[in-house]
């Protein structure tokens, strides 16, 4: 029986070298922040690379990379940890935040606006220069070593008024800002992340340009690289260039059936 | 069995009851056909009569003739046309569009096959704006064109046998004319080339032909699936594709890198040829219509980017434009990019000092917009010029309230809504003009001398709201949960202890009880509450601001009044952004009887300034005392119905409508516009302030 591997988060070391092509300065950047025990915060709509270039980034320092989706219903016992009942005694468990301060990883918090606003405070007392993470239910106060590192992202773009990072959050953090990335590299990144032909790459960039253009105007996001790469690799399994935009893109991008139609008409002009 | 149909002598009698006179010959036309037609025509005749009796008389001429070439639904669509125009143009227009019935009934016969634009407009309006760009809007005409912003498309295209085809050519059309302001046609001012010729009618045939074979190559290159498309629509038309036009000299136009310059340059040695009849359906090239509307946006563009300049030049030097030499202010440069995304195959970018610039949100598309028109920014743009106070306008189209008397028809600055007439069943477009005004932000005591009036009230308002504002709770004992619960825990390790069953409830929940309210009060401003009505509304908004204040939620006021259709007025006392200052205290105690109550239009626009706003609940309150009336005719049941269709719009959108009357008499018409539940008649005058922020309460917990 084949079974996935499972592993801790603090051993979730990358070995193999993802593919990442810088925009700018940001690699310099992100290392000297880190020799300087700087929290990070990316900045950047959706898609546009930020998680893979904390893949890049963990796999350049050696360190595991301990990511967190923050959702909603986020709580600070989500991130530090918490009691459970096991053979009817009770037994801490560190939360991911922990974990990551205490084996010196990285902690990345994706998305970190979705979570609620009294979560977000506690990552203050490790984003400034004490870098302890206090643990009130054991009454720890766990010290951060020179290893680990703090990361945050968001998407400045679509989130609404009520969803916006605080001052007393931002201001702790260097912040990199991602965009998505000139035609040319573009065109690149999606031929060497899936193989297919620069011709059909550059095509799919073009389309990418069309539906940024949309933005707006009745789309919330254009295309991002991401979901390029997905309907590049559609076509190089051998689905039609059409179809592959169709479901990777159109579909993704809106359920507004005009929009999707628009969106359809001006994939179809272009292959 | 049907009955027999209706004899001369009653349909003149019928006629006779809505005043309406027709000739002898059409009575004795209509006498020819059963009675339920007889009837149905009769009704469209009345409902003709009830907007003009003109334009009864006029419909009832034409009905002869209306019904040898069309149905009776056509006949009713283009009665419905003419009545819409008699709305906007009066009478003649109206007649004019009567007299336009063997256009209507061919593209009724049309429509079966053909596509119609109204029905393509979405996508093709998204699609446009996805390709490359400055914005174009697309609008119909009746042949195929562009003036550089708009591209007009024919309202119908039916070329074809199906609807598929039908729909590509239209797309066709959209890419070719997208095509000229994106490849270039009218940089060259082709007005003034083409004025040399002596026959202009065949240079602008021959210009128009050459650069379509340019524009086609550029498409075949660029978007390949168009092209593809086209070549197909030709041979269904069975007429030659661009592509393969025997045309001498044109080889070079299908290379990368031809321009404008080189059609005209051919156009030189092909004019004397005979031109190549039927060749293709993308319409015209209108130069004298984009001289126009270039030289506008010329104007207006090198205006504000040079002021754009002269916005950056201050913010970079800290020194005020008008102290700067003229040397300096020349001293942003842009510099040439390659950008194999754009024709020219280069893009500029803003410099100073040798250091580049990002320009400001709205400078890029304005430099896009330029270049689109020049192929490059001019030296003379960029001289920065202006008070360096500069703005750039996203939203020019936003009604300026402040115009309340210019523009034809006193329309310009104002929001405009449609109307619903019952008796037509039918909507009038664009039919009341709204406008927003301030109130007087007087000094006024009345504020200061309610909250004394009612300070016990107040108190006691503040305290039952309170325990209404949302709070966090740590729920306990709960199944699942952010935490332990340890009370529980132990509690049920001891259960377990004894030997009984162990409880699954030991978690603690965060429970986030959010009031996500959003609400507009309507208050009616009409001259009926003049006294004391007036003083009670001004009362209930003070005790109910003191309320709301408490709890949080968000709301905003407004005073309604019209005096007709094209002055239906809206005062602002508090918007939703506004705080409960003192700026919005004085506006309350201002708030003065004005005119009389149309209803249905604030309805409407309330529910539009909804949508913009974000929240779980929405709720329009109204604040009224008594039916809606207005001068011109909105009274009785057509206000009413009018409301009340305003009302299941607002509902459909998501709006919850609830309305405090003081109108006794209201519980004959308020169940029938609002529903039974969504309403409340208060019967003391002086029981209003006491009431509404009651009722409020109840509505909302």
């Amino acid at each position: 029986m084949i079974q996935a591997k499972a592993l801790k988060p603090e051993e979730h070391f990358i070995d193999e070298e993802p593919y990442y092509e810088a925009i700018g300065e940001e690699i310099e950047v992100f290392l000297a922040a880190y020799q300087q025990q700087i929290p990070i915060l990316l900045k950047g709509p959706t898609g546009c690379g930020k998680t893979r270039f904390m893949e890049h980034m963990a796999w350049r320092l050696k360190k595991p990379l301990i990511t967190v989706s923050c959702h909603d219903d986020l709580t600070a016992s989500d991130l530090v940890g918490r009691f459970l009942v096991s053979g009817g005694e009770t037994q801490w468990v560190d939360g991911p935040l922990a974990r990551a301060v205490r084996h010196g990883a990285i902690c990345y918090l994706d998305e970190i606006v979705e979570a609620r606003k009294d979560t977000t405070v506690v990552i203050h007392p490790l984003a400034d220069d004490r870098r302890v993470l206090p643990m009130e239910k054991v009454g720890e106060l766990l010290e951060a070593t020179n290893d680990f590192c703090l990361a945050i992202s968001y998407n400045p773009g679509y989130q609404s008024v009520l969803k916006d990072l605080k001052q007393s959050t931002r201001q702790r953090f260097v912040a990199l800002e991602f965009d998505y990335p000139s035609s040319e590299l573009e065109t690149r990144i999606i031929s060497n992340e899936t193989g297919i032909d620069e011709d059909m790459a550059s095509r799919l960039v073009k389309f990418a340009h069309m539906t940024r253009n949309l933005k707006g105007s009745g789309l919330e996001e254009g295309a991002s690289t991401r979901l390029l790469v997905h309907a590049a690799k559609l076509i190089k399994a051998g689905i039609s260039p059409v179809t592959a935009c169709h479901t990777a893109i159109s579909q993704a991008l809106t359920d507004d059936a005009e929009m999707l139609s628009a969106v359809n008409e001006l994939s179809s002009s272009l292959f | 069995m049907s009955l027999p149909p209706f004899s001369y002598a009653e349909i003149e009698e019928r006629l006779e009851d809505m005043f309406v006179e027709l000739m002898p010959e059409v009575i004795q036309h209509l006498t020819e056909f059963d009675i339920q037609t007889q009837d149905a025509l009769l009704v469209l005749v009345e409902n003709a009569a009830a907007t003009s009796h003109g334009l009864a008389f006029q419909f009832g001429e034409r009905l002869p003739r209306a019904f040898e070439i069309m149905d009776l639904d056509t006949i009713e669509l283009w009665l419905n046309q003419a009545i819409d125009v008699f709305d906007s143009k009066g009478l003649y227009g109206a007649i004019e569009k009567l007299d336009e019935l063997e256009s209507v009934a061919k593209h009724a016969q049309e429509k079966l096959t053909g596509i119609a634009f109204e029905d393509v407009a979405g996508i093709l309006e998204h699609f446009v704006i996805g390709l490359n760009g400055r914005k174009l809007k697309i609008e119909t005409d009746r042949e195929c064109y562009t003036d550089t912003e708009t591209l007009f498309l024919p309202s119908m295209v039916n070329q074809f046998t199906e609807k598929e085809d039908n729909f590509s050519l239209y797309k066709c059309m959209t890419v070719h004319l997208w095509a000229q302001t994106w490849f270039g046609t009218w940089r060259h001012d082709l007005f003034e080339t083409l004025e040399q010729f002596e026959n202009q009618r065949r240079s602008l045939q021959w210009l128009h032909t050459l650069e379509a074979i340019r524009l086609d190559a550029c498409i075949q290159r660029e978007l390949p699936g168009i092209h593809r498309e086209m070549i197909r629509l030709c041979k269904l038309a069975n007429i030659k594709p661009l592509s393969a036009l025997d045309i001498p000299h044109t080889e070079k136009l299908k290379s990368t890198g031809s321009s404008v310059e080189h059609s005209l340059d051919i156009l030189q040695k092909v004019y004397a040829l005979e031109h190549p009849e039927n060749i293709h359906f993308l319409g015209r090239l209108k130069p004298e219509l984009v001289e126009h509307r270039r030289n506008i946006r010329l104007a207006k563009e090198k205006d504000l980017f040079r002021k754009a300049i002269a916005h950056i030049l201050e913010e970079k030097t800290s020194k005020k434009i008008s102290s700067l030499s003229d040397e300096e202010k020349k001293s942003i440069k842009a510099e040439a990019v390659p950008n194999p995304d754009v024709p020219e195959g280069f893009s500029y970018k803003l410099e100073l000092d040798g250091e580049s610039i990002e320009p400001p949100e709205g400078v890029s598309s304005l430099m896009d917009s330029i270049i689109q028109d020049l192929g490059l920014i001019p030296d003379d743009y960029l001289v920065a010029a202006g008070d360096g106070g500069y703005h750039f306008e996203k939203d020019d189209d936003k009604p300026d309230s402040k115009n309340v008397w210019s523009g034809t028809y006193h329309e310009e600055g104002a929001f405009l809504h449609k109307e619903w007439d019952f008796k037509r069943q039918r909507y009038k477009k664009n039919w009341c003009a709204v406008r927003e005004l301030d109130v007087h932000t007087a000094k006024s005591s009345f504020v200061n001398e309610t909250a004394q009036k009612y300070s016990g009230l107040i108190k006691n308002l503040r305290r039952t709201f309170e325990v209404l504002r949302g709070e966090d709770k740590i729920l306990k004992k709960q199944p699942y949960g952010d935490d332990i619960d340890i009370d529980a825990l132990v509690e049920t390790w001891a259960d377990v202890q004894s030997g009984m069953e162990m409880s699954e409830n030991i978690f603690t929940k965060m429970h986030k009880e959010e009031r996500n309210i959003a609400v507009i009060f309507m208050v009616d401003m009409s001259g009926s509450t003049k006294g004391w009505i007036n003083d009670a509304e001004r009362e209930s908004l003070v005790l109910l601001c003191e309320a709301l204040e408490t709890l949080g939620d968000r709301y905003a006021i407004y005073g309604f009044t019209g005096n007709t259709r094209k002055r239906c007025e809206i005062y602002r006392v508090k918007s939703f952004d506004d705080l409960y200052d003192d700026a919005t205290r004085a506006r309350i105690s201002n708030i003065k009887p004005q005119d009389y109550t149309r209803l249905g239009v604030f309805i409407r626009h309330f529910t539009q300034v909804f949508a913009d706003v974000e929240a779980k609940t929405k709720l329009l309150i109204t604040l009224s005392d008594g039916k809606p009336e207005d001068y011109d005719g909105y009274r009785g049941e057509y206000g009413i119905e009018d409301t009340r269709m305003a009302l299941v719009e607002a509902r459909r959108e998501g709006v919850h409508p609830f309305c405090i009357t003081i109108d006794r008499e209201a519980r004959d018409y308020l169940p029938h516009m609002y529903g039974k539940t969504s309403y409340v008649v208060i019967d003391e005058v002086s029981q209003l302030p006491l009431k509404v922020a009651d009722i409020y309460r109840h509505i909302t917990s």
